[in-house]
């Protein structure tokens, strides 16, 4: 497969559906054929090198289909580089034309924590880490308890971005901001600076499958994570460079979770897609803690005429069990 | 300021170093300097072996969480620069206003800056998760961070601050290399190489004493820096208790009364030890650092009163519940502590004469260090325990923040490591700068070390 981002972009539809084959068939691959200096991927498009040698591999096919191939069609291929994220002087540019915005509607939060888990599996995330919380607020002891999703704010003056001395974090183009984590000195400023306890750090060498040692980093997976550097939620790139929603709005079971591009003026839920600015004027949305200046691209509708009662039952033993 | 020392005669003055004949070389450690540097360099080792084991495993070692992701190792660095500041108080504030007490304290104040600041620079990278990247500072550094400006403003006084030490210590070296006898060859060689073949000429004092007119001009706006730029690492932040627009001059107003109050200590220390210097470092000098303690005591104070006091008067929000915290809350023993022993205490007793005396004006030193170094931790961490956002969902162990024992023993390396520098400038240079000492009572330096050149 191609390196270049262009390149990518053109193909990802169809790739994305052989990507994910080629994943499976490469750890099945590694499973099946012992020894596992060189690892051997099935390839859909090209010639067998060889003529066929009889020897027949058993491969797991995407559906759960176990097939039988013969050997020659299997061809060495260099290990899966990342999911779809460029270098990371690539990942400073960001996607032409667009300027992403989050609405989050407090008033369908019900504290499923489904966005959070599917957080935690697409970035790999040990439970301790945790990129996007849902916080319990209130605001005075006689207004009404809510949930309020917290992913990060991707602000338009992020302080953590003003305050790091080597570049390591930035603001792109797109309006997101991501973290070189091969370049991050681990002086955590960025964690002091941020207002809104988005950043966690590696306080020691992070817990991932093994297998992600071998991927090429890129800031746009954030994977594989490093020690001794800061990390947090990053929009999921990946996932927008393929025109795709971040993994915590299409997990979301209420829609709580509205994502698109100012420019376009349009935000999605996955159900229903919307004019963004009129869905601010409408639900009368702001931002958290706009007084501090930093000009978030995440707006809240505020938690009026709600979809679920507040129940907080197992509120502690969530905090508990993290 | 008044004369303390009367103006002596040539004769007098020979007869003053006479007097003090081989005293005023670096002496050998007795057994206490034995057991002393044992203890610092066990306290040492026992901070690497740990600093290693932290550069294996990565920062988890420490007490740290995401919440407290800045700790004693910041605190820490806070309390050296405050320290460090010392030197730039005593040999060049008071050599511009023609203090006359001065020359017999101004190694003594330049050591401790020196020490100071070398341990500030090594405790930061100590804190970095990525060591190993420090070289990003200089291929990708952005100006626009105020750790920037920090780290350019730290090496910037480190440099000055050796030469403020190095230009005077010259015809110290030399007399070093010229009296010394029996020494070990390498430590003669020492001398010969560091004294840059002094020889006592009076160009050569010409060309010294202008370099240090010039550097104590020089460093005075880079000494400020370095205590005001430390307190921008916090105050450009929004954080509760760090959002302040008096954090600069009250982290410059603390760091000279605890800079002053360490030179204290060190006189009386250095006066313990040996005999004859209570002759050159006299109750007087006492007297005027205690008067000039009390003083930066009172400019701490008044700092104190506008960073916490005028805040607690309106307990705005966040702010407030942050200095609720301090004044009744979990950290409200430390804050009062620290307030009453680092400053009320030391403020009453250094009014009275009788609280100027060596011994009660020392105690009082060491409260001031002591709680100096409390209220660094107290600046860096209960802030950060209070975010603005609540702390949930978060490991049990991100709530509090208690330093581990190897945060503990790498933080006391440091420590230890500024007081073996500090001791081992004494064990091999002369801590008391003879030349300017006999200058200050109406003496050519180069009178006298002629004469001395001529005794052998």
């Amino acid at each position: 497969m191609s390196q270049k981002p262009d390149d990518q972009n053109k193909h990802d539809d169809a790739a994305s559906g052989r990507r994910n084959f080629l994943k499976l068939g490469f750890l099945t691959a590694g499973l099946t054929i012992a020894g596992g200096g060189i690892q051997k991927v099935l390839s859909d498009q090209e010639e067998p090198a060889n003529k066929e040698t009889g020897e027949k591999v058993k491969l797991l096919t995407p559906d759960g289909k176990l097939v039988e191939v013969d050997s020659a069609y299997l061809k060495e291929h260099s290990h899966p580089k990342h999911h779809c994220g460029a270098s990371p002087d690539e990942s400073r540019v960001g996607v032409p034309g667009k300027k992403y915005v989050m609405v989050i509607d407090l008033s369908r939060c019900k504290n499923a924590l489904k966005c959070q888990k599917a957080c935690q599996k697409h970035h790999l995330l040990p439970a301790q880490d945790k990129w996007l919380k849902v916080y319990k607020m209130q605001d005075t002891e006689d207004t009404a308890p809510y949930w309020m999703p917290k992913p990060c704010l991707h602000c338009d003056k992020p302080p953590c971005v003003k305050v790091c001395p080597v570049d390591a974090t930035f603001k792109r183009e797109d309006g997101l901001v991501l973290i070189d984590n091969e370049r991050c000195i681990g002086c955590r400023f960025c964690m002091a600076a941020c207002p809104y306890s988005t950043r966690t750090f590696n306080w020691e060498e992070p817990q991932q499958p093994e297998y992600v040692n071998e991927m090429v980093y890129s800031p746009e997976t954030s994977t594989p994570r490093k020690k001794g550097t800061v990390e947090k939620c990053d929009f999921c790139p990946d996932m927008l460079k393929q025109g795709k929603l971040p993994h915590c709005v299409t997990a979301c079971p209420n829609g709580v979770y509205y994502f698109g591009d100012a420019n376009e003026d349009t935000v999605t839920n996955g159900d229903e897609t919307l004019r963004f600015k009129q869905l601010l004027k409408d639900k009368a949305a702001y931002r958290y803690m706009e007084s501090l200046g930093t000009e978030p691209s995440v707006y809240y509708l505020p938690p009026v005429n709600r979809l679920f009662p507040f129940v907080d039952s197992n509120g502690e033993e969530k905090e508990s069990d993290s | 300021m008044e004369e303390t020392n009367k103006h002596m005669s040539e004769k007098e003055a020979i007869e003053m170093l006479h007097h003090y004949n081989d005293d005023l070389l670096p002496q050998k450690f007795g057994k206490a300097g034995k057991i002393w540097v044992v203890f610092l360099v066990a306290v040492i080792v026992f901070g690497l072996y740990n600093y290693v084991i932290q550069l294996k495993k990565g920062l988890s070692i420490t007490g740290l969480s995401d919440t407290v992701s800045w700790g004693i190792y910041i605190s820490n660095f806070v309390f050296f620069v405050a320290v460090s500041l010392v030197g730039s108080l005593i040999t060049a504030v008071l050599n511009l206003l023609n203090v006359s007490w001065r020359a017999p304290i101004t190694r003594m104040a330049e050591i401790i800056a020196v020490a100071g600041i070398i341990f500030a620079g090594l405790i930061i990278i100590v804190d970095m998760g990525r060591p190993d990247r420090i070289i990003n500072m200089f291929i990708h550094g952005r100006i626009q961070s105020p750790i920037m400006w920090d780290v350019i403003v730290v090496t910037t006084y480190m440099t000055i601050s050796l030469l403020f030490l190095y230009f005077p210590l010259l015809p110290g070296i030399s007399f070093c290399r010229d009296r010394m006898k029996n020494i070990p060859k390498w430590q003669h060689k020492m001398y010969k190489i560091l004294a840059l073949g002094w020889n006592n000429k009076p160009a050569q004092y010409k060309m010294v004493k202008k370099a240090i007119t010039i550097l104590s001009v020089l460093i005075i706006p880079v000494a400020l820096s370095i205590h005001t730029v430390t307190s921008w690492l916090f105050a450009t932040t929004y954080r509760p208790g760090w959002d302040s627009t008096n954090f600069g001059a009250y982290f410059v107003a603390g760091a000279f009364m605890v800079g002053a109050a360490a030179v204290i200590a060190g006189m009386y220390v250095i006066r313990h030890f040996y005999n004859k210097y209570d002759e050159l470092i006299t109750d007087k000098h006492f007297d005027r650092m205690g008067r000039l303690l009390v003083l930066l005591s009172f400019i701490y104070l008044y700092f104190t009163i506008n960073e916490y006091f005028i805040p607690g008067y309106k307990m705005k929000g966040d702010e407030g519940a942050h200095l609720k915290e301090l004044f009744i809350g979990h950290y409200a023993p430390m804050f009062w502590l620290v307030q009453i022993f680092g400053m009320f205490i030391p403020i009453i007793v250094l009014l009275f004469p009788q609280g100027r005396k060596p011994r009660s004006i020392f105690l009082m030193s060491v409260f001031v260090i002591i709680g100096a170094w409390f209220k660094r931790y107290l600046i860096v961490i209960p802030t950060m325990l209070h975010p603005f956002l609540p702390l949930q969902q978060v490991p049990e162990s991100a709530k509090h923040y208690t330093a581990t024992l190897a945060e503990w023993s790498i933080t006391g390396a440091s420590l230890a490591g500024a007081l073996l520098v500090i001791t081992l400038f004494i064990r091999y240079f002369p801590i008391i700068s003879i030349w300017e000492v006999a200058e200050e009572r109406g003496v050519s330096h180069y009178t006298i070390y002629k004469h001395l050149n001529e005794q052998e």
